[in-house]
């Protein structure tokens, strides 16, 4: 009997721990909300640059604009996570506040997903601003529940490549530096404007390798109604990519605090 | 889970920073409700000692418990009571000093209905409830420090871990400060502080383990330490030019005595045959030309004893972290 109870107690402080790290990845993220969503590097990073180049396409070529929308929102997805984690973590380690959080009983995973969670908030905001501005003003009808997964799986794997590259550097500038050769690279060979298919073959491949292409490809599934089985596969795959972002992240903050 | 009445153990603790042996193999035990000193020169190691026993860093070598919890496998249930102050203040600029206290209650899960009381408290204990809603950022280097450790005491820790809490203040501040840590002894907190002014050492520490090079010299009471050199003569001279450079040659002429220069004009000398002593000093000073300005005998300080102990000038623990100021500690 008092061996039940003992692992009835043992499962109940598990829960609680469980519980409390959750509840800390929480107000990680809303504190760094608060703190660093207005810091020049988020805002001309995450804001001013991917409206400025949607904008430009707009005025380009406004009557085929329909069609870079996808391309343009993965665009904002990648550059305003990646910009929010740069300012997230980079100023943390530079003023030692990421050492304060990794005093308190949170796990080293969850202070990561709390900063992951920090880069995924605000790239929601940019992208659900970006979005709606696209339906209603093109009067698009996407696959909203498809939208929905394949921007919210987006977000979180763009957000933990950003980690990722952040936690390599120590300087917001840096980091931002650092995060310009996956952006750029991704956003000329993603299909982000130019369409992967007009692409050299080895190029193609090349970009089988990168985030970027699942994220356009499900976009586009979702705001021309394409096969589910599409946007299945690009949800699997950035998935995986999720994780191989993630994980690395989560070791080289160990690494960098041991 | 180990000793209950101990707060800390760490047996033949060990840190490697590659090549360089920052800690080399120390052992200690802090009681429960003392306030416990580590005393070093800066780069002897305390920060790297706090930094294992904080659960930031791994022990390269040996084993370190706190609270009954073992280190580092149950460095997660120990944080839950201990609170860290680092020597840095290093709180958020753009939050307030109450949203700064919630986050960290927050983050320490103290229940919700208590969070805001407990902040309010600490503000007003730490004299800054006036200023709760003014941004961290606009905090003088005092009123900075006082609420990071205000922030470490929001989870009301059992241990407390304070680094060079009085480093690059004024001599207000660190007195006020000074007063707020005599504070939490009374409260039956134990308190692991490292510091390299001496005096504040004394001031305030049940015990002191001195720490030279990653190795524990010492650990005694302060008057432990003072009465190891208790029946040694000590005399201070003053002289009316630099003697830098005499202390070599004054050294080789002093039989059974250790001549320290505590700045660029005085030398004290500790141990010896007083007249011997006195009339050495006097030759020297006829032959160097430098006159002497004073003599006197005084009464051994902790300072004298660490010197003693260490072999280290007093400019060395002097110096202090980053700012090259003092703390304030006897001004």
């Amino acid at each position: 009997m008092a061996k039940v109870m003992g692992k009835v107690r043992e499962k109940m402080m598990e829960k609680m721990m469980w519980q409390d790290q959750m509840r800390g990845v929480y107000h990680i993220a809303i504190k760094d909300m608060k703190t660093y969503y207005l810091k020049p590097p988020a805002i001309s990073w995450g804001m001013v640059f991917p409206l400025a180049w949607t904008l430009a396409f707009y005025l380009r070529n406004p009557g085929d604009f329909a069609e870079l929308v996808p391309g343009l929102l993965a665009m904002t997805i990648i550059f305003s996570t990646t910009a929010a984690e740069a300012v997230v973590i980079n100023f943390e380690l530079r003023l030692g506040t990421l050492e304060r959080l990794l005093l308190t009983p949170l796990s080293m995973t969850s202070v990561l997903l709390g900063k992951v969670l920090g880069g995924f908030l605000f790239g929601l905001m940019m992208t659900a601003i970006v979005a709606a501005g696209a339906v209603i003003y093109l009067g698009l009808q996407p696959d909203f529940v498809g939208l929905a997964l394949i921007s919210l799986i987006s977000l979180m794997v763009f957000s933990s490549m950003g980690a990722l590259f952040s936690l390599s550097v120590r300087e917001v500038f840096e980091a931002q530096t650092l995060l310009n050769l996956p952006r750029f690279l991704m956003v000329f060979l993603c299909g982000v404007v130019y369409p992967v298919s007009a692409l050299p073959e080895g190029l193609q491949l090349f970009s089988r390798l990168l985030p970027l292409t699942y994220t356009v490809q499900g976009l586009k599934a979702s705001f021309f109604q394409e096969q589910g089985a599409v946007l299945a596969w690009d949800l699997i795959i950035l998935f995986l990519f999720l994780i191989l972002f993630l994980l690395p992240a989560i070791r080289l903050l160990q690494r960098r605090f041991s | 889970m180990t000793h209950k009445s101990a707060a800390i153990i760490a047996d033949k603790l060990t840190k490697l920073y590659g090549d360089l042996l920052a800690v080399d193999g120390i052992s200690f035990q802090v009681d429960e409700g003392e306030i416990f000193g580590f005393l070093g020169p800066n780069g002897s190691g305390k920060t790297s000692t706090i930094r294992m026993l904080v659960g930031l860093s791994r022990p390269s070598g040996g084993r370190a418990s706190v609270l009954g919890y073992d280190l580092p496998g149950e460095s997660s249930q120990a944080k839950r009571y201990v609170g860290v102050v680092p020597d840095s203040s290093n709180l958020y600029d753009e939050l307030s000093a109450r949203e700064n206290l919630l986050f960290m209650a927050r983050l320490y899960g103290v229940p919700r209905k208590e969070q805001n009381s407990r902040v309010h408290r600490l503000l007003q204990d730490f004299g800054l409830y006036e200023r709760r809603d003014d941004l961290f950022g606009t905090f003088s280097r005092g009123m900075k420090r006082a609420l990071t450790i205000a922030a470490a005491l929001v989870h009301e820790p059992r241990l407390l871990f304070l680094d060079e809490p009085t480093a690059g203040l004024d001599a207000a501040a660190a007195r006020s400060l000074r007063r707020l840590i005599s504070g939490l002894r009374e409260k039956g907190m134990t308190v692991f502080l490292t510091t390299h002014y001496l005096t504040e050492a004394d001031m305030l520490c049940d015990r002191i383990a001195i720490l030279v090079q990653g190795r524990i010299v010492r650990i005694d009471t302060p008057e432990g330490l003072k009465h190891l050199i208790q029946d040694q003569s000590l005399i201070e001279f003053s002289f009316r030019g630099d003697v830098s450079a005499l202390l070599a040659d004054l050294q080789s002429r002093l039989e059974g005595g250790q001549a320290a220069l505590l700045d660029s004009s005085r030398i004290r000398v500790y141990g010896g045959d007083p007249p011997r002593i006195f009339d050495a000093v006097f030759q020297s000073s006829r032959e160097s030309g430098i006159g002497l300005e004073s003599a006197s005998t005084i009464r051994p300080s902790l300072e004298d004893a660490f010197l003693q102990i260490t072999g280290l000038s007093p400019q060395v623990m002097a110096a202090d972290k980053g700012s090259g100021k003092g703390s304030g500690v006897g001004r």
